[in-house]
């Protein structure tokens, strides 16, 4: 059975952004992935991860941590904060619902998480943080030996 | 430095970045805003030519540019949209609101 993981611990600045997208995309390229499903996973990660820097920790730099693990064909992600962590996470993944409009965020990350990938599912406790736990199957291109 | 925003008439142009997320948008934001204060602008043209990557935070841009220009009959367009741009557009609605050239990218 196909099996790897990895986690990167990183700061909660705005330049890890995109440092975390192209690392996941690396990681997942061994599942032979279209063009599409690698766009997709970095879309994903991309919110999960502005999230984590926006609305996890709005006042200070903190660590944020990013798992990856492949299984046969899936990928499963996490992306966790230790933040102020969300008080209804079913408001929160209404699409439109955003707590920060002043810093015209609209509202539309999670539902870009869950339309790009097949699961997902967030686990979260008022200032203790919240973790985003998302999975995608890589049907993928040719199989390559 | 390449400028990212230039006025074309009324038409102020912006150039959007490789990849348009939360750590870019500022300085389009800062920049169109600047133009907008100081020109009287009829349209707000996004143009995504070299653009490989937006999520959520450019729409956050897009949209606040609609807002601030709406007040003043203005317009927001896009041009030059890849087929995975075009498809963040579709799902986050921006469709409906801002006018799509068809020229691809
Ligand atoms: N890691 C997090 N910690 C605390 N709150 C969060 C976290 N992630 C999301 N939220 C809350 O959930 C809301 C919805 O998140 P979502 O990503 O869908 O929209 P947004 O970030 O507000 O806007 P957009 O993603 O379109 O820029 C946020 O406004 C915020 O209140
Ligand atoms: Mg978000």
């Amino acid at each position: 059975m196909r099996e790897n993981n990895m986690k990167i611990e990183f700061d909660s600045v705005s330049e890890n952004e995109g440092f975390a997208r192209v690392a996941v995309a690396a990681f997942a390229s061994n599942l032979n992935p279209t063009l599409e499903e690698i766009e997709d996973i970095k879309t994903a990660v991309s919110e999960a991860v502005t999230n984590a820097i926006i609305h996890g920790y709005p006042y200070s730099v903190e660590k944020i941590w990013l798992e990856a693990s492949i299984r046969e064909q899936t990928l499963f992600l996490q992306v966790k904060d230790n933040g102020c962590g969300i008080e209804n996470i079913a408001k929160a993944m209404e699409p439109m619902y955003t707590t920060r409009p002043d810093l015209e965020r609209s509202g539309m990350g999670f539902a870009f998480m869950e339309a790009f990938m097949d699961d997902i599912h967030i686990e979260s406790q008022v200032n203790h943080g919240t973790t985003v736990f998302m999975k995608k199957t890589i049907c993928g291109g040719e199989e390559q030996e | 430095m390449e400028e990212i925003v230039k006025l074309e008439g009324d038409v102020l142009w912006i150039q959007v970045p490789r990849e348009l997320d939360h750590h870019n948008c500022g300085a389009i934001r800062e920049a169109a805003d600047q133009m907008l204060l100081q020109h009287p602008v009829r349209e707000v043209l996004f143009d995504f030519a070299g653009t490989e990557f937006m999520d959520s935070s450019g729409i956050g841009v897009i949209v606040g540019r609609y807002k601030n220009i709406k007040c003043f009959g203005g317009m927001v367009s896009a041009i030059h949209l890849n087929e995975r741009i075009r498809k963040i557009f579709l799902l986050s609605g921006l469709t409906k609101m801002i006018t799509i050239y068809e020229q691809e990218a």
